[in-house]
């Protein structure tokens, strides 16, 4: 049975934050597949073309048939535990620290025997669903869940450690102004956060927000992103204390290129959407990747808000899909430079949401609720990649089915 | 030069005819046995440690690195050198030359071609030799680079290393086959009786039933004493013809029968037997023996359950029975089942490749009955056997071998 988290006391400024240690990182290019995979939530194992063979671990040819026509496909999750162990020492300091640890040995119905992580309220020799995830080095590795959920089954400590939740945690919210920041700030209350504080900018001015959000009784502070000492300041401040960091801060105006004239509001939206982002990350980023490793309430995640349009330009809004795509580059570069802290980003891309900007858009438009739900989702399943309503999930499948057939039905409106 | 097989089983367990039968090792000889004796470090380098055995081996047949013409290496430690950079380093000039990877495997595998090379005249004399060094942190390193499946698929997984690979199988053979870690203890516990035997075991106490079963748990089921410990040394053995041996007047071992497999069996969802399985039947055969006639028996023995699966496997009692047959032997020196007369690797160290040489070079020893304190009486035919490389669930090679000689 999991023990459910309890808060974690106050910490003790004379003891030495533990450093981030990470868990075998090394894959052979093969294998990468389950981290796309986990990336995105799914549970995919590659399965020969020709023979139908499903394989694992990963392989270059089929171990039945010789074919070299292996494709990642969602499986069969399900499967039964052969054998345990739980490990009591290890020379990966990663797997020390955290010992003991559970491992074991599950033959999928599926066919192929995976050694994986086992959680804790697996019976002996049980069935089990096994769960495709990210680790802390943010590679894609297996994890054996109960058949059917437990209490507080989300605590399990080897399962938290290869999630974002928000459970205990302080989450900074970058723009109390944006329609979406009360959504967000209740759903991750209600699913346990600890803290939720909001950046507000320039507070002289009306904030339709605020009564929605001090009601919810989130802590209001001021944030401006286009303002390097504001940010700096705001760091100086709670950057000690940021578990979770959701930059939901976005300039947008319709428009392409030429349509506009000139280039006011592009400088604009790159000024919010690109160097905020940047800011923010030199500002917070340090001290969060300091604290991956510093318990219940460890920082473990940054979370970037896009436009599904990030992936392709649409023309009508093209001066502002092109700093979305600037966004997601810099968002790719984080994930280098925090790869060795263990600390998570996310990409939340959305399709057209339901506010003033999109009002000429026909639906299906996405509402604040739903995506912070999805947004919270990918934290609690510790995702990378998560794409909020039908507009986004439908423009990343067009994308991963061929990206210059979309770019080109992009130019033509949207459509082929 | 006898027919010996007329039948192989194949990996379905069906029997099938076979039409070319394999041909005898008869006229080799093995001689020289040399074991360097391990140390727990070393600064040294695989290099310093493989040409210290095969000196040991040249100085025991009275030779001169001149004399040799075939080269048979295998070791985890020699980086970036392979068995062909030693030549230069070492100054030999081989016609015959071969790196055998298989750990465990090593010694049985480079026995069976070092035999076939000077059979069909490619080399006249022979050196087999294993060594690794240990340096601070080296074994984690080598960990690190062991095999694409495990950096895969195993290491991510708790990083146990090869304990909780074996955790795993222990784990499955105890529920399958109700052993006990008594049973496992039975045979560590002869083991070091064994070691404390031999002058350069590096376990020197006294190991009791108690203090195995009180041991600091590992990786549950395996406790500190199923581990072995990593170390540095080297062994060393000469491949040449009878005619040669007899010439020069060395006590020498014949090889009356070897088998080796790869990757058998690779249905089965956890491994609980080996390739043994597939030819032990052709090695008795090959041999003209049985189980019975084995005077003594030296097992791959990284964990004690994967002795317990050789013991089964080739023969000497039925799978699964293992537990009782360690209950109802003595696996001593003295005993009626003499087992790892040296100690194994589980008391006298695992000296990286070198550990798939260890029973080999000692069975030599026994039958020319040169064991010293470890001889076994009346050893005239040993049994051998290897077991190497978890690739990533399971151990992939196996191999066995038949020794024969005039004994003490």
């Amino acid at each position: 049975m999991t023990q459910p988290l309890t808060p974690p006391p106050k910490k003790n400024p004379e003891k030495r934050t533990l450093s981030p240690t990470l868990p075998p990182e090394a894959r052979s290019r093969a294998a990468m597949g389950l981290t796309a995979a986990a990336a995105e939530g799914r549970f995919a194992l590659q399965v020969c073309g020709e023979c139908g063979a499903t394989l694992y671990p990963a392989r270059d040819a089929c171990n039945r048939c010789l074919s070299v026509d292996l494709r990642w496909q969602d499986i069969d999750p399900r499967g039964e535990l052969l054998a345990e162990t739980t490990v009591r020492t290890s020379t990966n300091l990663y797997f020390r620290e955290r010992a003991p640890w559970r491992t074991g040995t599950v033959r999928m119905d599926a066919g192929p025997v995976v050694i994986c992580h086992v959680h804790g309220d697996v019976g002996p020799r049980a069935r089990v669903v096994l769960s495709n995830r990210l680790d802390r080095a943010g590679q894609g590795v297996l994890l054996a869940m109960p058949e059917a959920p437990t209490p507080h089954m989300e605590d399990d400590p080897q399962l938290r450690a290869m999630t974002s939740d928000p459970k205990l945690r302080r989450v900074l919210i970058v723009d109390a102004r944006s329609e979406n920041a009360p959504a967000i700030a209740a759903a991750l209350l209600q699913a346990g956060a600890a803290t939720i504080f909001a950046g507000e900018a320039q507070s002289w001015r009306p904030n339709p927000q605020r009564a929605a959000l001090l009601a919810l009784g989130v802590q209001l502070l001021p944030l401006d992103v286009t303002d390097a000492g504001s940010v700096r300041e705001l760091a100086g401040e709670i950057g000690g204390k940021v578990d979770i960091l959701i930059n939901n801060a976005r300039f947008m105006r319709p428009g392409g290129v030429l349509q506009r004239g000139d280039t006011a509001f592009a400088q604009q939206e790159f000024d919010v959407n690109v160097l905020g982002l940047m800011r923010l990350a030199q500002a917070f980023g340090p001290a969060m990747c300091a604290r991956t490793a510093d318990g219940v309430n460890s920082a473990v995640a940054w979370v970037n808000i896009l436009s599904a349009y990030a992936l392709v330009n649409a023309p009508e809004f093209g001066s502002f899909a092109a700093s979305q795509a600037a966004a997601l580059s810099l968002g790719q570069s984080l994930r280098g430079e925090f790869r060795a802290s263990g600390l998570r980003v996310m990409h939340v891309f959305v399709g057209p949401t339901e506010d003033d900007w999109h009002q000429p858009l026909p639906p299906p438009k996405v509402a604040p609720a739903a995506l912070a739900a999805d947004l919270l989702r990918g934290l609690q399943a510790g995702l990378e990649d998560v794409h909020s309503g039908d507009v986004a999930k439908e423009l990343a499948e067009r994308f991963r089915a061929g990206p210059k057939v979309l770019e080109r039905e992009m130019t033509m409106g949207g459509r082929s | 030069m006898g027919e010996f097989r007329e039948h192989i089983r194949t990996p379905d367990g069906q029997v099938r005819a076979v039409t070319r039968p394999r041909q005898s090792y008869a006229g080799v000889a093995l001689v020289a046995p040399a074991t360097v004796p391990y140390q727990r470090y070393s600064i040294q380098t695989a290099h310093w440690w493989i040409a210290r055995a095969l000196r040991m081996a040249l100085d025991a047949a009275g030779l001169r690195p001149g004399d040799l013409d075939g080269l048979s290496m295998a070791s985890f430690t020699l980086f970036p050198d392979t068995a062909v950079g030693l030549t230069q380093h070492l100054g030999l000039s081989p016609r015959w030359l071969d790196h055998i990877p298989m750990g465990g495997a090593a010694g049985i595998v480079a026995l069976r071609r070092a035999a076939r090379a000077v059979q069909a005249g490619d080399a006249d004399i022979v050196a087999c030799v294993a060594g690794d060094t240990n340096h601070i942190d080296s074994f984690r390193q080598l960990l690190s680079s062991f095999s694409r499946f495990q950096t895969d698929a195993a290491y991510p997984y708790g990083y146990g290393g090869p304990n909780a690979n074996f955790a795993l199988l222990t784990d499955r053979y105890m529920q399958e086959y109700g052993a006990t870690r008594a049973d496992f203890g039975r045979l560590c516990v002869a083991q070091r009786d064994n070691a404390l035997k031999n002058p350069h075991a590096l376990m020197k106490k006294q190991l009791s039933l108690q203090q195995y079963l009180d041991a600091r748990p590992i990786a549950d089921p395996i406790a500190l004493f199923d581990c072995v410990m990593p170390c540095a040394g080297a062994e060393a053995f000469l491949v040449m013809t009878v005619d040669e041996a007899e010439r020069r007047g060395l006590p020498y071992a014949t090889l009356a029968a070897a088998i080796e497999r790869h990757n058998a069996h690779p249905d089965d969802p956890i491994q609980l037997r080996g390739g043994w399985t597939m030819d032990a039947d052709q090695l008795y055969q090959m041999a003209d023996c049985g189980p019975p006639d084995i005077d003594l028996l030296q097992t791959y023995d990284d964990y004690p359950v994967i002795s317990m699966m050789q013991i089964e496997d080739l023969g000497f009692c039925a799978k699964g029975e293992a537990p009782q047959f360690v209950r109802d032997h003595d696996l001593t020196i003295a005993g009626d089942f003499p087992h790892n007369t040296s100690g194994g690797q589980l008391s006298a160290g695992q000296a990286g490749a070198a550990g798939g040489f260890l029973g080999l070079v000692e069975a030599i020893r026994q039958v020319t009955g040169t064991a010293g304190p470890t001889q076994v009486p009346g050893a005239r035919r040993a049994m051998v056997s290897g077991f190497g490389m978890i690739n990533y669930d399971r151990g992939l090679c196996s191999g066995a071998a038949i020794l024969k000689g005039n004994g003490p």
